[in-house]
């Protein structure tokens, strides 16, 4: 089976909610006319990443009508999505999300997990942990959904591929940082590092949008990219500058692959779980 | 000079950089903020030293040279030679300029004061530029481009609401090894590059006599106590300078660091401008371009 994913690399607009749903649209439109099937925008997509006292203007509500949401459940009739929003739940908590839209409905929703407070970052200030990880089914197969900061943690991605997940879907708002002598920043080759080891261990696909842009100086490296089950980019290398990257990706890859290093098959999670659970025990964490 | 003329330099090779990628950086950023502010242009002064010249090609590059308005504004004590490499920068680049000379605007409050340091003379030099930079900055809607290096902004020298009065900073996330590197590839001419660093406040002044000791080794100090967290110990140990020199430094850039904030609130309310009242001052409302 063959799935083309299209990539949005966009440059939100801090807090303009009804702007940058109109950006949306557009790349939707252009994503339709190459024939995407499905289109991964970069977190929080709809607000740009530094909201601060912004949150609770900017947030989206899913427990009862929202016209966003509508208007993108809407669209997702035509295409599958995954929209970044702040995600304000029924008792008035904010999260940092990524919602899965496809055939006119939310098939899920993940909450950031993993809140980057430090250095420059200062998430947890405003937002909300998120508290679960979980794969879910699409019309392409299984798939798991890690924002930024979750997949610098290799738990979240390795239980997503315990979940069952064949495809992770990851995106950021990654600030650029540490010039050095390279031909990239020292961060976005460490991003790429982890994406390609993702695809390599997992023997998976890696699918990661970032965004591009400034804020108070800050800027935004793009990269965004696709990893095959091999750990080989099929997409990358298109930093800083707006644009939507399509690339089809082959899933009978995965048998191929798997067929050839059967990480999986021999993956022990049992020895996982009960090694942590002894480690829990011992309170050495 | 202290200890640091026999300084060691074999930190410097670790902050060598990538100038396109900075370059790519930089003159985004100086589109973007440009943008943010509803603006085209920028204004700047232009000294004839490494730090404006290297602000003046990246924001020609990246607004186009005819959006970008450079000021020389000479003392009396000025060098000749300043005004001559500020010269060659405007005619390399052919960008639109102004020569406001300071010394009338500045004299008047020197003689009221006979017996008035040279630091203060400097000081008031600084802040007449910036009243002038300003003042252009209305006249032609443009922004007031910074030109300060993270060495010298690190170290404090600088003129509070002077030379640090300013809209953007582009090059201030980079230390002066690495601004030479950049003003390199960008084509800044060679006499800029090579010629000893200077305020040019009064005759033969020149940056490392006043400061004590040269950029090289502040720059090697600061990357590591700066960039990469090492300790006072750590890092002299890791340079080879004396400890003493590495502490005095570091004592600098503490006693300094009320010049690269904001100065402080007193919070009264519930919800305060500066404590608790947060947006980015990108928030404006307009949207940037990359």
């Amino acid at each position: 089976m063959r799935v083309t994913i299209g990539l949005a690399q966009m440059y939100p607009k801090l807090g303009d909610v009804a702007y940058n749903r109109q950006v949306h649209l557009e790349h939707i439109e252009r994503a339709l006319d190459q024939g995407v099937d499905l289109l991964v925008f970069p977190e929080l997509s709809m607000t740009g990443y530094q909201v601060q006292d912004l949150v609770p203007e900017v947030a989206l509500r899913t427990h009862q009508p929202d016209e966003t949401i509508d208007i993108f459940k809407e669209q997702s009739k035509k295409l599958d999505l995954v929209v970044g929003f702040v995600h304000e739940d029924e008792r008035g908590r904010y999260f940092i999300a990524d919602a899965y839209f496809s055939q006119g409905e939310i098939v899920h929703i993940h909450h950031k997990l993993y809140l980057p407070t430090y250095a420059m970052f200062d998430e947890s200030r405003y937002f909300a942990q998120g508290n679960s990880v979980r794969a879910f089914n699409t019309r392409f197969g299984r798939m798991g959904m890690l924002i930024c900061e979750d997949f610098w943690h290799v738990s979240p991605a390795y239980l997503l591929w315990m979940d069952g997940a064949d495809i992770l879907l990851l995106n950021s708002a990654s600030p650029g940082r540490g010039l050095d002598t390279g031909d990239r920043l020292s961060g976005s080759r460490w991003v790429e590092l982890v994406n390609q080891s993702y695809g390599s261990m997992f023997t998976s696909y890696v699918i990661h949008c970032n965004r591009v842009g400034y804020e108070d100086g800050k800027v935004f490296w793009g990269g965004s990219s696709i990893v095959d089950p091999n750990g080989e980019f099929l997409l990358n290398g298109t930093y800083f500058d707006e644009a939507l990257l399509v690339q089809e990706i082959d899933l009978n890859q995965l048998h191929r692959t798997r067929a050839r290093l059967p990480l999986l098959r021999d993956e022990r999670p049992g020895l996982v779980r009960r090694e942590l659970n002894r480690i829990l025990q011992e309170n050495l964490i | 000079m202290s200890d640091a003329t026999t300084a060691p330099t074999h930190i410097l090779s670790r902050m060598d950089i990538n100038t396109d990628l900075a370059t790519q950086i930089l003159t985004g950023f100086i589109r973007d903020n440009i943008a943010k502010a509803g603006l085209k242009k920028a204004v700047m002064g232009l000294s004839g030293g490494i730090d404006s010249a290297v602000s003046a090609y990246l924001s020609a590059k990246a607004l186009g040279p005819e959006n970008v308005l450079v000021i020389r504004m000479p003392y009396k004590t000025s060098s000749e030679n300043s005004l001559l490499d500020a010269e060659a920068v405007i005619e390399d680049l052919q960008l639109p300029s102004l020569t406001v000379e300071i010394t009338p605007m500045v004299d008047p409050l020197i003689e009221r004061f006979p017996d008035m340091s040279n630091l203060r003379k400097g000081n008031i030099m600084a802040r007449m530029r910036m009243i002038t930079l300003y003042d252009q900055s209305m006249a032609n809607g443009a922004l007031v481009m910074g030109t300060s290096n993270k060495t010298e902004f690190l170290l404090g020298y600088s003129t509070i609401y002077g030379d640090s009065g300013v809209a953007l900073h582009p090059i201030a996330d980079l230390y002066k090894y690495q601004i030479r590197q950049l003003a390199r590839s960008l084509g800044v001419p060679r006499s800029i590059i090579d010629k000893a660093p200077s305020a040019d406040l009064w005759e033969g002044q020149t940056d490392e006599d006043e400061l004590g000791f040269t950029y090289d080794a502040a720059d090697q100090v600061l990357y590591l106590l700066v960039d990469e967290r090492y300790t006072t110990e750590e890092a002299a140990a890791e340079t080879g300078f004396s400890h003493a020199f590495v502490t005095k430094i570091w004592e600098r850039v503490k006693a300094n660091h009320y010049k690269r904030t904001m100065p402080n609130i007193a919070k009264i309310s519930l919800r305060s401008i500066g404590h608790d009242f947060l947006y980015l001052r990108d928030y404006t409302g307009r949207h940037g371009s990359v």
